[in-house]
């Protein structure tokens, strides 16, 4: 039996709708919690990272002790609050004697773990240990720019996979309309190593200089931390295929036959096929040849075939 | 201490990224030239993306200069499959094929009637249905006819044909996967216990036995009701209880021993294992013997060791026996 369920109330109806799958995705919202035990610089890192994305993010309090992200059985609680939370990306902190100060950053899709980078926390520094001049704090939800150190970020696997999640971890939206002026924070990531990413977060100044760009100069304002690379899962081939999927609507298509010429302007060829004049059948029934026959008939049958062969030729 | 790099680093304008390929510390490097040198670097690599963004057309809002951002070369893997197009529902497919466009219709419209605007839709609407005083009557209606009843049936048959349609355009969407997202099936979502249970298929067979319990429901048992094509006869058309005839001879008739007999050799086959309970048997046989052996052997002056190892031989086939017995017994008490 098919019983249809509808929303009873408006709200419901645009809460649904929110959380529907889109076309074009607007920013993905992140999932801040914590294991079984944690240290204070896990603690410290967690808040910052929270106060950081505080627009799309949802930071949870209580210790999650049966969440082990890379085994097999331990990922269902995290994809149950993905659920119920609509978050896409997680960071899952973590503290024990094999693993002092673990970070897992991990992303979902369709509420089903894509991937995830297992990092170590070491020499952090937090927000309030930088002091700088108040007014060029970066505000909240600012599109950041990003810049990525060392050849490692193109050569080692592990670091173009943290790459990528951290850029999709702190970039907010796909934006096309930018304001010039808001913007003002920089996240800055240096490979130190083959498995070592010095990772801080500067604000921007813009100065006066003589060309309508302005100079730029970097104020270290925000956390900074070494990410020491634990372990690693990439995503699924199939998986990461489907991910990647755009919407065969939005792909652009080139305009075919359009040229344009600098006398004569926009310019298209007109291609016409072939005319073939002599291999053409022709009706072997012409209107006047009937006519022309039932004529004959009603007329009279004094009337010989001679006088229609020169009419038919005409025809 | 790094070495310099060359300007070609990569941007990605829609992502506000620099990557720079090229640098390397030429040695390990301590925490504060770590941190200079990134900073360094970084400010290079923002100065790269801002002269290309600064470059970029902009509009003048009065927060600042609007640029118009690129799409980004780097591609984030989605959060969500994409949705899947919605099938055309059936008024569409009909619009799209006469060529019936759809138009912007007005919140007012103006009623003839009182000669003033009102709603095209809801309280005080324009030609309300349940306004009209007089309906005049046609030629083609028949007397008794209750008009106003009529146009009340005729709305009722609208609403159901348009909720039909509207679930069979549902039903369409989901066998596709596009269902909208407002929607939910119940079908699909767990089932709390005690509710409603989902109706399950019923079989030929099942269906063949309940049409038959149907028809015999008559008050004559369906015996003088048509049969129609294709119904078959019923299974047990006879009588249930089987009497025996009041006069029959003197003592046990033939017709009552036979019944008797019958129950008889039924019940005795069934437990016919469990009337010699073999492992008793065997007991007070092994029992007997014992008792005779030791007899014998305080005459003679024979060990009882063989005695007891012929004991030990004995006790599981006891128990098992045990285990049949009580498994039949099981049985028949159903």
């Amino acid at each position: 039996m098919l019983h249809i369920k509808t929303p009873k109330t408006g709200r419901a109806r645009r809460e649904l709708k929110k959380i529907a799958p889109k076309l074009v995705e607007t920013g993905k919202k992140s999932l801040i919690l914590h294991g079984t035990k944690t240290s204070n610089v896990i603690n410290s890192v967690l808040t910052e990272i929270y106060h950081l994305k505080k627009d799309n993010a949802v930071k949870y309090t209580k210790r999650n002790d049966n969440i082990r992200p890379f085994e097999s059985g331990g990922e269902t609680s995290l994809e149950f609050y993905s659920l119920k939370t609509d978050c896409s990306l997680f960071v899952f902190g973590s503290h024990s004697k094999k693993r002092p100060d673990n970070l897992v950053i991990g992303r979902t899709y369709d509420h089903h773990i894509y991937d995830l980078v297992e990092v170590g926390v070491e020499n952090f520094k937090s927000m309030h240990s930088f002091s700088y001049d108040k007014k060029f704090a970066p505000l909240i939800g600012s599109k950041p720019f990003f810049a990525f150190i060392g050849e490692g970020f193109e050569n080692v696997e592990e670091l173009k996979h943290i790459k990528e999640v951290l850029l999709d971890l702190f970039h907010g939206q796909v934006v096309t309309n930018l304001n010039l002026a808001g913007l003002d924070r920089v996240f800055l990531c240096t490979a130190v190593s083959s498995s070592k990413v010095f990772f801080t977060h500067c604000a921007l100044r813009m100065k006066k200089s003589g060309t309508i760009v302005p100079r730029m100069e970097l104020v270290e304002v925000g956390p900074s931390m070494d990410l020491v690379i634990r372990r690693h899962r990439l995503a699924d081939e199939s998986l990461r295929k489907q991910s990647m999927k755009t919407a065969p609507e939005l792909k652009i298509r080139k305009e075919k036959n359009v040229s344009r010429d600098v006398i004569e302007g926009k310019i298209g060829k007109v291609y016409i096929p072939d005319q073939q004049v002599g291999s053409v059948p022709l009706p072997n029934k012409s209107k006047g040849l009937k006519r022309e026959r039932r004529e004959a008939k009603t007329k009279g049958e004094g009337k010989t075939h001679v006088d229609k062969k020169p009419k038919q030729q005409d025809s | 201490m790094g070495e310099q790099s060359n300007s070609s680093f990569e941007v990605d304008l829609g992502n506000l990224m620099a990557f720079d390929p090229h640098f390397q510390f030429s040695s390990p490097p301590t925490r504060e030239e770590l941190v200079r040198e990134s900073i360094q670097q970084g400010t290079k690599l923002v100065q790269a993306i801002a002269d290309s963004l600064f470059s970029l057309t902009s509009t003048e809002d009065r927060d600042g200069p609007i640029v118009r951002l690129p799409p980004p070369t780097t591609r984030l893997p989605r959060e969500k499959p994409l949705p899947k197009p919605r099938p055309p529902t059936k008024w569409e497919a009909f619009a799209q094929k006469k060529g019936i466009k759809n138009y912007k219709k007005d919140k007012q419209v103006f009623d003839e009637q009182t000669g003033t605007w009102k709603r095209r839709y809801g309280y005080d609407r324009v030609n309300d249905d349940n306004d009209v005083p007089i309906i005049e009557a046609k030629m083609t209606d028949e007397p008794g006819q209750d008009p106003f009843a009529k146009r009340r049936a005729d709305k009722k048959q609208r609403v159901e044909k348009q909720e039909k349609n509207r679930l069979h355009n549902l039903k369409d969407a989901a066998k596709v996967g596009a269902l909208p997202s407002h929607v939910q099936l119940a079908a699909t979502s767990l089932p709390i216990t005690g509710t409603q249970v989902a109706p399950k298929k019923i079989s030929k067979d099942e269906l063949g036995n309940v049409a038959g319990m149907a028809a015999t429901a008559t008050a004559s048992g369906g015996k003088f009701d048509k049969k129609l094509a294709g119904e078959k006869p019923l299974k047990h058309d006879k009588k249930y209880r089987k009497f025996l005839p009041v006069v029959e001879g003197s003592g046990m008739g033939s017709l009552e021993r036979q019944q008797t007999d019958k129950i008889l050799n039924k019940l005795l086959s069934a437990n016919s294992h469990n009337i010699l309970d073999v492992g008793k048997a065997v007991n007070f046989y092994n029992v007997k013997k014992d008792k005779k052996r030791k007899h014998q052997g305080k005459d003679q002056g024979k060990t009882s060791s063989t005695s007891s190892k012929s004991n030990a031989k004995k006790s599981p086939y006891k128990k098992m026996s045990k285990k049949g017995g009580s498994s039949s017994f099981k049985g028949k008490s159903k």
